[in-house]
C-alpha cells in the first residue's frame, strides 16, 4: 500500500467458489427435523409391511392369507397373483446388447422366488406395528428348486438354473477390442510378441449400499393423480419409469425426492416396493407408507460389486506394458434392476487406467445367480476397474522386479500429453499425474517409511510394514447423451436448471439433480453467488419435486456438479443477459456500455450510476418501465449435455502393518492428492474425499455380503456386516493439484466418487508388500485377520470365510433376517 | 422393526421386581440397560409377555466399598464402573475391559450387572468377572443368595439365575500383593464384540510369577479361565519365555465356534497370542 491512494476503492466481495463454506443443509440433517419420507404423516394414511421370502429358490405353491387378513387392524393382503395383470417388471434401462435375457422382474414374486428376501406378500394394516405382526401369520409353501450361488459353476455345462424358465445363468456377453474398435492394436499379437505375461484372477466381493436411512416411500392418490415421496436418488427416472411399469399417465404422476439420507447407488433404483406401494394406494385410494426394517434394506435392497476378473497383463522385460485382457464375470443376482447390467459396462472402458497400453480386450459375462440383484454402488464398474489394474501392476512389477511406482510412472500418460485418446477410445482432459504422485509422496513421508519397512523385514518384526499404490482416475460427469446412447442406456445425461428472479432480490434455483447429502445446496448457492454477484444468504436451492423440478436426471456418477452445476452456471449467465438489457433501458445506456461486477450494472466511466441485479428483479415484477417488446421476466433456464466425460485422477498411497502373529492389519498412514479440478467448495470436497476413502477401505478391510450354501445371506445385520466408523479409520492426509476440467464452465471434474475407487487396491497393495517376503501374493477381501493370517501361514489367499454368523446377541439372525436353515448352512448362534 | 407386544412394569425397588417378576410368570424378562435385549426383541428373537425394567431400582446402582470387596451394584452403568475410582483402585481390569465395551452411547445405558446376567460368551465383561473370582448376589423370592463365578455362567447364554430371580449385585474380591492386570481385545471394528479376549491378572513376587488368573472371552458357550496356562504360570520366572510357554496351554479344554469373523483354529491360536500377550504385559514385562 502506498500513501498516496487517489481514492478509496469499494472492497470487492470474496468470490464464493473456492470458499469452505460450511452445509446451508447440515443442521436439519444431521438433527433429523426435516423432510425425511418417514416423517411424513398423512390423515387415513395405511402402512404396509412387505412378506419375504426365507428361501433362495423355490416354486410358490398355496400362499393362505386368511389369517394374516383377519388380524386386529389389517385392511388387506394381497399377494403376487393378486397383482400379476398390473404390476409389470421392474425395469432395466440398460439393456447393454441386443441379445441380452432378461427374466422379467415382478414387484410382488408370482410363481417362483429367486433369491432370500424377494416379496411374495404386502400386508396393508392401519399402524405399522399390526402389518408386522400379520407378516407372521403369512403360511407359503415354497416347493425348493436348486439354488445357484457361485458364478464359475453357473456358467458350467449343466449347471442349476437360478430361473426355472431360462435356458442358462448367461444374461449377457459384451465385448470391447480396441484392435476391432480402431482404437488399439491386436490384443492377440500384443501378447504373443510380450518378454512378460502375468495372468491373475482378482475377486471383488459383494458390498451393500448401506446408506444411513433406510428406503421409504408414502404415496398419496387425488382421484386419479398419485404423489410419491420416496428416497430415492432419482426422482425424475422413477416417475418415467413407474409410468410405465404401472400404465399410470406420467403427467398424473408427481414424484417427490424430500431429503434423503444417503445412497451411494443403493437410491438409484425403481424398487419394487415403490411400484408396490403405488398399486395398493390405486386400489385403495388412500395414502400408504412403506418403510423398511435395517435387516430388510440388507436383505433386499440391491448390492453392490460382486465380479470375478481374470486379468492379464503383457509387457516387454524393460516394463513397457504391451496389452491388457480382462475376463469379467459379474453378478446380477437374481434379476435385472434399472442398470445392473450397466455397471461392469461403465468399468469397461477405465481398466487401462492411465496407462499406455497399446492393446487392450474387454470381455464380460453378466451371470444369474439366487441372490439379491446387484446394481450401482458407488463408483459403478469404475472401482472394480481400478482395483484390477492397480493391483496387476503390482504384480507385473513384482514379475519384473521392478519398483511398482518406477513401473507405473514409465507406462503413464504425460503432464504434456493431454488430451490424450486412451486405448478404450476415451479422450482423458487433463492432469498432471507425476505432480499428484510427487505430492503424495511428501504427504505420506515416504522415504522414512520405506526405510522402517526395511529395518522391520531385517529384524524380523512381527510387526511388518507395507506400502501400497493407487494411480487412479475415473470417468466422471454421466453422461454425454450420444455416449450413453451408443451404449444403448435407456436415457441421455444432460442436466437441467432454473432460475427465478423473486420480486424481493432473492433468487431461487431449480436444479433437475437431485441430492441425497452431498450439498448441492451449498455449492449451487456459492456458484450462483458469483455469477449474480447475490449474496449467498439470498439463493435457495430447490430440488427433488417434478412438479417444482420437472426436468432432470438427478444425481449419481459424480455428475452433479460437473453436468447440474454447469447447467446452474449456464441459467445464471442468461438471467444477467436478460438484466443487462433491463439494466440499459432503466440506465439509458447501450448494452455494450454497461459493465456488470458484485452484482450490478454500471456505465463503463460513470461511477456511482449502477443498478443491481437484484433491483433489477424488483423492477422486472413491476414491469411499468421496460423496454418495448421484451417479456418482463428475468428467469432463464438452462440444459447442459457436455460433450465429454471429465477425468479426475490422484495418486494415494497407503502404508499397513501388518501383525504377522494375529494377522491383524492396520493403516500406519494413509496419504492422498486428488485433482478433482475446479474446487468450488474445499470443506465439501474433503469430506467427499473422507467419506470415499472409508468406504474403500472399507471394501479393502471389512465389508462383504456372504451368503451360505442355502443362499441366506449371513451378514443380515450390522453386527455381521461390518461398516467401519470413524473409531476405525486412521488421520487421511489430503492434498489437491488443481487441473481445470476444459469440459464444463466450472471446470470440476467431480469427486463424488474418487476416494471409493482410489482406495481400495491401494490398501491391498500395502498389505501385500507388508508379506510379500513371506510368501503371499494375494488376499481376498475383505482382508480379515483370519484370512491374513491364513495367507501367512497357510499359504494361498486366505480363502473362504465360515458362512455362520457370529453369535452375538445370541445369534443376530433369524429367519426374517437372514432366511431358512438347513444342516448345510449352518447358520451361527441359537436359532 | 418393531416388538411383538408385551407388558411392561417399572418398579422401584428389589421387592417390587422381584414381585413383578414373579407376576410376568414364564415369560417374563428383565430389562435392565437394553443393549442385548431391545435389539433381539426387535429382530423379534426374543418374545417376552412382560418386560421388568429395573431402571427406576436406585438401590441396584453404585459402586461401595464392603470389607476385602468391592460391590458394584448391577445396573451400574459401564460409563459410572469406569469413571469409578474404587474400579480403579482395586479392579483396573474390570475398567479397561468395560471401555472396550461397544460405543459410547452403549456405555451410557448398557449396565455391568445387564452384560453378566446376558452371559454372551462373545461379551467382556464376563470373562473378567471370572478372572477375578467375582461373587454373584442374587434375590429371589426366598431371600438373597451368593454364586461364585464359576458356577454362575452355565451355557450359551445362561446363567444360574432362576426365572424369579434377579442379579443385585457383584462382588469383587480386592486383590492382595503386587498384581498387574491385562484386557487383550482382538476385534475388527471398535463397535463390534470380541473374536477372542484375555483377562489377565497377575501376581508377581520376588521375580517370578506367583499368580495368574486369566479369563477367556469367546472360546465357547461361556466364558472360561485357561487353566492350564494359570497352572504353567504358578511359580514360573516373569519372564518372555515362561510367559510365552505358559500360554501355548491357553486354548486347552476350550470349544470355540466357527463363524465369519474366525474358525476355531484360528481361535485357538488367537487365544496363544492373546494371551501371552495379556499376562506379558500384566506382569509388566516385553511380551
Amino acid at each position: 500500500m502506498t500513501a498516496v491512494e487517489d481514492r478509496p476503492v469499494a472492497e470487492a466481495p470474496a468470490k464464493e467458489v473456492g470458499q469452505a463454506r460450511k452445509r446451508k443443509e447440515d443442521a436439519r440433517l444431521i438433527t433429523g427435523r426435516t423432510t425425511w419420507t418417514d416423517n411424513m404423516v398423512l390423515p387415513g394414511m395405511l402402512h404396509l409391511a412387505v412378506v419375504r421370502s426365507p428361501v433362495a429358490h423355490a416354486r410358490l405353491g398355496a400362499i393362505d392369507v386368511e389369517a394374516a387378513r383377519s388380524a386386529p387392524n389389517v385392511v388387506a393382503v394381497f399377494t403376487g397373483r393378486d397383482l400379476a395383470e398390473e404390476q409389470g417388471s421392474i425395469p432395466c434401462a440398460w439393456p447393454v446388447t441386443p441379445e441380452m435375457v432378461n427374466p422379467g422382474h415382478p414387484s410382488v414374486a408370482v410363481d417362483e422366488v429367486n433369491h432370500v428376501g424377494e416379496a411374495v406378500a404386502v400386508i396393508v394394516a392401519r399402524s405399522k406395528a399390526a402389518a408386522q405382526d400379520a407378516v407372521e401369520l403369512v403360511d407359503v409353501d415354497y416347493d425348493p428348486l436348486p439354488v445357484v450361488l457361485d458364478m464359475e459353476q453357473a456358467l458350467g455345462e449343466g449347471t442349476d438354473l437360478t430361473h426355472d424358465h431360462l435356458s442358462s445363468n448367461e444374461s449377457f456377453r459384451w465385448i470391447f477390442d480396441a484392435g476391432d474398435a480402431g482404437t488399439g492394436q491386436a490384443t492377440d499379437q500384443a501378447f504373443a510378441d510380450a518378454d512378460v505375461v502375468v495372468s491373475r484372477r482378482f475377486v471383488q466381493q459383494r458390498l451393500i449400499p448401506a446408506f444411513m436411512e433406510p428406503r421409504s416411500t408414502v404415496v398419496q392418490p387425488q382421484g386419479d393423480n398419485y404423489t410419491m415421496w420416496s428416497s430415492t436418488q432419482v426422482p425424475h427416472i422413477l416417475r418415467i419409469m413407474l409410468a410405465m411399469v404401472t400404465g399410470i399417465p406420467e403427467h398424473k404422476l408427481r414424484v417427490i425426492a424430500p431429503d434423503v439420507g444417503g445412497g451411494f447407488g443403493g437410491k438409484l433404483q425403481v424398487t419394487p416396493e415403490e411400484v408396490i406401494s403405488l398399486l395398493v394406494a390405486r386400489r385403495l385410494g388412500k395414502p400408504v407408507k412403506w418403510t423398511e426394517t435395517r435387516s430388510e434394506s440388507l436383505m433386499s435392497a440391491h448390492h453392490g460389486r460382486d465380479q470375478i476378473q481374470y486379468v492379464d497383463i503383457a509387457a516387454d522385460r524393460e516394463g513397457n506394458v504391451l496389452g491388457l485382457k480382462v475376463h469379467i464375470l459379474a453378478d446380477m443376482g437374481a434379476y435385472l434392476r434399472l442398470v445392473s447390467p450397466g455397471v461392469p459396462i461403465l468399468g469397461a472402458f477405465m481398466y487401462p487406467g492411465i496407462y499406455k497400453f497399446p492393446a487392450y480386450r474387454f470381455d464380460c459375462q453378466g451371470v444369474f445367480t439366487n441372490k439379491t440383484p446387484t446394481d450401482a454402488y458407488r463408483g459403478a464398474g469404475r472401482p472394480e476397474a481400478t482395483f484390477a489394474i492397480e493391483r496387476i501392476m503390482d504384480e507385473l512389477a513384482v514379475e519384473l522386479g521392478m519398483d511398482p511406482l518406477e513401473l507405473r510412472r514409465k507406462n503413464w500418460i504425460g503432464a504434456g500429453e493431454f488430451p490424450f485418446t486412451t486405448v478404450a477410445g476415451l479422450e482423458y482432459d487433463s492432469g498432471d499425474y507425476d505432480g499428484a504422485t510427487e505430492q503424495a509422496l511428501r504427504l505420506l513421508g515416504y522415504d522414512e517409511l520405506r526405510e522402517e519397512q526395511r529395518r522391520r523385514r531385517e529384524s524380523g518384526d512381527p510387526v511388518q510394514l507395507g506400502i501400497g499404490f493407487s494411480t487412479f482416475t475415473e470417468m466422471c460427469g454421466l453422461a454425454p447423451s450420444r455416449v450413453l446412447g451408443s451404449l444403448s442406456y435407456g436415457a441421455g445425461g444432460w442436466e437441467h436448471a432454473s432460475i427465478r428472479m423473486l420480486p424481493t432480490g432473492k433468487v431461487e434455483v431449480v436444479t433437475g439433480s437431485t441430492p441425497h447429502g452431498q450439498g448441492h445446496e451449498t455449492a449451487w448457492s456459492q456458484l450462483v453467488a458469483d455469477e449474480l454477484g447475490v449474496p449467498f444468504e439470498d439463493i435457495e436451492v430447490l430440488h427433488g419435486d417434478t412438479a417444482i423440478s420437472p426436468r432432470g436426471l438427478d444425481t449419481y456418477g459424480s455428475r452433479s456438479l460437473v453436468v447440474g452445476g454447469a447447467a446452474v452456471v449456464n441459467a445464471a449467465q442468461k438471467v444477467v443477459a436478460k438484466a443487462r438489457t433491463i439494466a440499459a433501458h432503466l440506465l439509458e445506456a447501450g448494452e455494450e456500455d454497461l459493465q456488470f461486477e458484485g452484482g450490478s450494472f454500471s456505465v463503463r466511466g460513470t461511477p456511482g450510476t449502477g443498478i443491481s441485479i437484484q433491483e433489477l428483479a424488483l423492477a422486472t415484477f413491476a414491469a411499468h418501465d421496460f423496454p418495448d417488446g421484451v417479456e418482463p421476466s428475468l428467469d432463464a433456464d438452462a440444459t447442459f449435455d457436455p460433450v465429454n466425460f471429465s477425468f479426475p485422477h490422484g495418486t494415494h498411497i497407503c502404508a499397513m502393518e501388518v501383525d504377522t502373529e494375529t494377522g491383524m492389519v492396520r493403516i500406519r498412514k494413509y496419504a492422498c492428492v486428488d485433482d478433482v479440478g475446479t474446487i468450488v467448495n474445499p470443506l465439501i470436497v474433503e469430506g467427499q474425499v473422507h467419506g470415499g476413502l472409508a468406504q474403500g477401505i472399507a471394501q479393502a478391510l471389512y465389508e462383504e455380503a456372504v451368503y451360505d450354501v442355502d443362499g441366506n445371506l449371513t451378514t443380515g445385520t450390522f453386527v455381521d456386516y461390518l461398516v467401519p466408523s470413524a473409531a476405525d479409520l486412521p488421520h487421511f492426509d489430503t492434498g489437491h493439484t488443481v487441473h481445470a476440467a476444459p469440459g464444463n464452465p466450472i471446470g470440476a471434474k467431480g469427486v463424488g466418487e474418487a476416494g471409493c475407487i482410489a482406495s481400495t487396491p491401494a490398501v491391498v497393495n500395502a498389505a501385500l508388500d507388508a508379506v510379500r517376503h513371506l510368501g503371499v501374493s494375494d488376499i481376498l477381501m475383505p482382508l480379515t485377520p483370519e484370512r491374513v493370517w491364513r495367507a501367512i501361514h497357510e499359504g494361498g489367499d486366505g480363502g473362504d470365510r465360515a458362512t455362520a454368523g457370529t453369535n452375538a446377541y445370541g445369534g443376530a439372525q433369524t429367519e426374517t433376517t437372514a432366511g431358512v436353515s438347513t444342516p448345510e448352512s449352518r447358520l451361527g448362534g441359537d436359532r | 422393526m418393531i416388538p411383538v407386544a408385551f407388558d411392561y412394569a417399572r418398579p422401584s425397588t428389589i421387592d417390587e421386581a422381584l414381585q413383578a417378576l414373579a407376576d410376568g410368570g414364564e415369560d417374563a424378562k428383565i430389562l435392565a440397560g437394553g443393549q442385548s435385549l431391545i435389539p433381539v426383541m426387535r429382530l423379534r428373537l426374543a418374545a417376552p409377555s412382560t418386560v421388568v425394567d429395573l431402571t427406576r431400582v436406585a438401590e441396584l446402582r453404585g459402586v461401595r466399598e464392603d470389607g476385602d470387596a468391592i460391590v458394584v451394584g448391577a445396573m451400574t452403568t459401564h460409563s459410572d464402573v469406569v469413571a469409578d475410582p474404587l474400579i480403579q483402585q482395586h479392579a483396573p481390569l474390570i475398567a479397561e475391559a468395560t471401555e472396550t465395551v461397544a460405543d459410547r452411547q452403549v456405555r451410557h445405558r448398557g449396565t455391568f450387572g445387564g452384560a453378566l446376567a446376558h452371559a454372551d460368551p462373545a461379551g467382556d465383561l464376563p470373562a473378567v468377572a471370572l478372572a477375578l473370582d467375582a461373587g454373584f448376589v442374587i434375590a429371589g423370592p426366598g431371600g438373597r443368595r451368593t454364586v461364585p463365578a464359576r458356577e454362575f455362567f452355565v451355557d450359551y447364554l445362561t446363567t444360574a439365575l432362576a426365572e424369579d430371580e434377579i442379579l443385585v449385585e457383584v462382588r469383587i474380591p480386592k486383590l492382595a500383593g503386587q498384581w498387574g492386570m491385562r484386557y487383550e481385545k482382538f476385534n475388527r471394528v471398535a463397535q463390534a464384540w470380541s473374536i477372542v479376549a484375555v483377562a489377565a491378572a497377575v501376581r508377581r513376587e520376588n521375580g517370578h510369577i506367583a499368580e495368574a488368573r486369566i479369563g477367556l472371552t469367546n472360546m465357547g458357550p461361556t466364558p472360561l479361565r485357561a487353566t492350564a496356562t494359570e497352572q504353567a504360570l504358578a511359580g514360573a520366572a516373569a519372564d518372555a519365555g515362561a510367559i510365552a510357554e505358559a500360554a501355548q496351554h491357553a486354548a486347552e479344554g476350550t470349544e470355540p465356534s466357527d463363524d465369519l469373523n474366525a474358525k476355531a483354529d484360528y481361535r485357538r491360536h488367537l487365544a496363544q497370542v492373546l494371551t501371552r500377550r495379556a499376562v506379558s504385559a500384566a506382569a509388566g514385562i516385553q511380551g
